[in-house]
């Protein structure tokens, strides 16, 4: 699947319900779902601030995809945040780059994207291409003066 | 007195909806409702005598300089204060405290002297005292609370010396909702000499308050906890401490005369008024007293302290659930948390109910951290709310608990 279709089976997921009860319902399973992230990576260094909820995102690049694993000590956060490894994990740096995130949006999420509500979801979807920017530069310098 | 149909029915918010269920709105600590007339007067100054105060000879800007100072006797009549004088437009609580905090270090304050706050104070009433402190070289002295949220005053009396200089303390905690005993309080520190603050954020609006038998020096408050509009708020300070005090700060209406030599002050209170004042806040904020003498202060009180005992046992009965602040002298503030549930989780389902409550630290970090927890949920109830919106409050805990379990 591509991004965007990972991003269509979402919003197609969510569109079962239409009641915010069984959405976060769904949410909050999701969140029960999410792999465990190793500990040794739930330190400040991986540590993403909201003022409310936080999460931990660890990003493995293998020179070719990025794995993402992740954690936050609220549920429905947590939850969030499986949705955001389903689409960005396991990816390439450019795919990750040029994506362009609106299942957030379509699937009534939006607010927990608002700068007020700071939960750190903006926070993490930076971080996400940050990291993707970072691996990106690397493989870029690699390729043109080679690994050593 | 008016019923409490006829008391929502002053507050056309009241009755909107969220997510299509009804509005029960616990947020009153963040900021309170306004009623239709406090909403009409502020319309009014704009649709019938805006004009800039204390400056044109034109007939707007008489009308609305003599509605500014009616707003300020108005202000200087509800917390019986001696002198109009005494009373000072601010943009709230936070602009008073720091305003103080400043004159206050910049006339008076010398390296080793100590200022005294509370464990529980505000982030409003700790980072300016430590930004002046840092400036002045001075140290800051709180006074530890106990396990039920409550000052621990014999601390507070040894803490007393020929150091401290000045007492800054909140007269209700935002967070959980104790009344501090800011008599004992101001009396301890006048018996040494030493001024005091009282931040009223949280204390102006739940009952009667009265400056002749407080006896603090400051008094601070912001009229968008009281009903007012947002934006304006109150220092009242003793007028020996305003007379002695340096404006915070410069620009026009606080001056006298004007060179590029030297420029000396206004008289009192304009000292402290620079610039362009919220008048129109300030009239909403006049009218916004009214509404509550017309309530009735003692009213509200009685009304609260059956809502605050109805609350906590409806709350306390459900399983799981803690309280943090469990004093008996509180207002309607409940801050909890459900066991092995994030209370931003719990926030997040309860708006989806239609309830309001915050949660998190409530800018108040170092009451967290003497707990250990990240943050509380507070619903924090006024006089308006019924016993029927605590039923839905517990409902939705019920709800919540049954999601995340």
């Amino acid at each position: 699947m591509t991004i965007n279709e990972v991003q269509d089976s979402i919003i197609e997921e969510f569109s079962l319900f239409d009641d915010w009860m069984d959405k976060y319902n769904l949410l909050i399973d999701l969140g029960k779902e999410l792999p465990v992230i190793d500990p040794k990576f739930k330190v400040k260094d991986f540590l993403i601030e909201g003022c409310q909820s936080k999460v931990w995102l660890h990003p493995d690049y293998d020179g070719k995809m990025i794995i993402f694993t992740a954690d936050s000590d609220a549920i429905i956060t947590r939850g969030i945040v499986a949705l955001l490894i389903k689409v960005f994990s396991n990816r390439t740096p450019e795919e990750i780059i040029s994506t362009d995130l609106y299942f957030i949006e379509k699937i009534g999420l939006r607010q927990n994207l608002s700068p007020t509500r700071s939960n750190g979801l903006l926070s993490m979807v930076r971080q996400m291409k940050l990291y993707a920017l970072a691996f990106n530069a690397k493989k870029q310098i690699e390729l043109r003066y080679g690994s050593n | 007195m008016k019923d409490i149909a006829e008391i929502r029915a002053d507050f056309p918010i009241l009755n909107r909806k969220v997510y299509d269920k009804p509005l029960v709105y616990f947020d009153n600590g963040a900021t309170t409702q306004k009623p239709q007339c406090v909403i009409d007067a502020v319309t009014e100054v704009y649709t019938t005598y805006n004009a800039n105060i204390h400056r044109g000879v034109h007939f707007l800007s008489d009308m609305s300089s003599e509605a500014y100072e009616n707003a300020r006797e108005k202000v200087r009549s509800f917390i019986n204060a001696g002198k109009r004088e005494e009373v000072v437009f601010t943009s709230g609580t936070t602009g008073s405290i720091n305003g103080i905090a400043f004159s206050f270090g910049e006339r008076y304050i010398k390296p080793g002297d100590e200022i005294i706050i509370s464990h529980l104070e505000h982030h409003a009433n700790i980072v300016p005292w430590q930004m002046m402190c840092e400036r002045k070289g001075a140290v800051l002295r709180i006074i530890p609370i106990n396990n039920a949220g409550e000052i621990i005053l014999e601390e507070y009396l040894k803490m007393l010396s020929s150091k401290t200089k000045f007492v800054s303390v909140t007269q209700v905690s935002n967070a959980l909702g104790t009344v501090l005993p800011v008599n004992e309080i101001i009396a301890a520190a006048h018996s040494v000499n030493v001024p005091v603050l009282i931040d009223g954020a949280q204390g102006i609006q739940h009952g009667v308050v009265d400056m002749k038998t407080m006896d603090c020096d400051f008094y601070v408050f912001s009229s968008h906890k009281i009903y007012g509009p947002i934006g304006i708020g109150i220092l009242y300070g003793k007028e020996k401490w305003l007379s002695e005090l340096p404006p915070f700060q410069g620009g026009g209406d606080m001056v006298d005369k004007v060179t590029f030599e030297k420029t000396t002050y206004n008289e009192l209170p304009f000292k402290f008024e620079a610039g362009t004042m919220n008048y129109p806040g300030a009239i909403g904020l006049a009218r916004a007293l009214d509404y509550v003498n017309s309530i009735g202060r003692e009213n509200i009180a009685i009304m609260e302290k059956e809502l605050l005992s109805y609350a906590t046992e409806k709350l306390s009965g459900i399983n799981g659930l803690k309280i943090y602040g469990t004093s008996v002298r509180k207002i309607p503030t409940i801050s909890f948390l459900l066991k092995d549930i994030h209370q931003y989780d719990a926030g997040m389902i309860l708006d989806k109910m239609g309830i309001a409550v915050r949660t998190g630290t409530h800018c108040a970090q170092p009451v967290m951290d003497r707990y250990g927890i990240d943050g509380t949920i507070r619903a924090s109830i006024c006089f308006y709310n019924t016993k029927e919106e605590i039923d839905t409050l517990a409902t939705g805990i019920e709800k919540v608990i049954s999601m995340f379990a």
